[in-house]
């Protein structure tokens, strides 16, 4: 069954308290070298049937009014086929 | 004047509210989030609490709730619109209030009396104190940071539309120490500190926060 995965992301420019939290815990678990971590949300949506363009075109709907808040977030849409 | 007060699953303060609404000189109506009618209310406040367990994010599912239809009908009607805390959240995912509510920037839940200065006593909830009054009352939050784009709180501030501003500390990390804002017309207000829990001197910071309560019913005779 193919999957669509919506991955929504805090927008460049808005403060993301929990990425700063890891990374702030990350050299303290002696890992070093990483400058900045940002945290977002993965979707799976499993679709019945073809992922078509109408299908696709609902999915941006679905994650516009619902998934993301277009005000603090950024998302992105793509066709996940099964490994 | 009739103000109902709603209900979510995972609401906390609803009955504080009420209570606040009644001290105010208000008659108060429970709503049901699951309500399709206002029962003839004059006004709304969505109050404090976790609806639907915060999940995806604050306010994100309440906001499609079938009572928030009417709500939003309403409030783009002129009904006044009050929402404190998490009904501060619902408004903004319901897009009548701009900018959002983030995590707190120190990441940990908050609890203390605040200070705040009323910036605006031209809406229906703040209309009993005056401009500039500095007032007490409890903050509670961990998702509290006001954000809004640059434009956005240039307008904001230009157009009056800032209700209240923090003072002394920011504790949350909201923008430009935002605690409150309104919408266009000035019917919808939203709030991250908590008036109704400052009405009576038995509980809480004193009794600062009832002013949000008696406005409604001078509003309405002026």
């Amino acid at each position: 069954m193919p999957r669509v995965v919506v991955d929504v992301m805090p927008k460049p420019e808005i403060l993301d308290p929990q990425g700063k939290a890891v990374l702030g815990a990350l050299p303290r678990l002696g890992f070093s070298g990483v400058t900045d971590v940002r945290q977002g949300k993965r979707f799976e949506l499993e679709v019945a049937g073809e992922v078509t363009d109408a299908v696709l075109d609902q999915v941006h709907q679905m994650a516009e009014t619902l998934l993301s808040n277009p005000v603090i977030e950024n998302f992105t849409v793509r066709v996940e086929q099964d490994a | 004047m009739k103000v109902g007060v709603v209900t979510f699953p995972g609401s906390l303060d609803d009955v504080d509210a009420q209570r606040a609404v009644r001290l105010g000189g208000n008659e108060a109506v429970a709503l049901w989030h699951g309500d399709h009618d206002l029962r003839g209310v004059d006004a709304v406040v969505l109050p404090g609490g976790f609806s639907y367990g915060d999940y995806l994010r604050c306010g994100a599912i309440s906001r499609f709730s079938p009572v928030m239809a009417e709500v939003i009908e309403a409030a783009e009607r002129g009904m006044p619109v009050l929402g404190i805390c998490n009904g501060f959240q619902i408004l903004c995912e319901s897009h009548l209030l701009p900018g959002a509510l983030i995590r707190n920037n120190h990441r940990k839940f908050v609890c203390r009396d605040q200070r705040l200065r009323i910036e605006n006593a031209a809406t229906p909830w703040t209309s009993s104190y005056d401009e500039g009054a500095e007032i007490t009352i409890v903050l509670k939050n961990g998702e509290g940071g006001f954000v809004a784009d640059e434009a956005t709180l240039d307008r904001l501030e230009g157009e009056g539309r800032v209700v209240a501003r923090y003072l002394d500390v920011n504790p949350n990390g909201s923008l430009r120490d935002i605690a409150g804002v309104t919408n266009e017309r000035g019917n919808v207000v939203g709030l991250m500190p908590h008036p109704e829990h400052a009405v009576e001197h038995l509980t809480g910071a004193g009794v600062d926060g009832l002013g949000f309560f008696t406005g409604l019913v001078e509003a309405a005779f002026s």
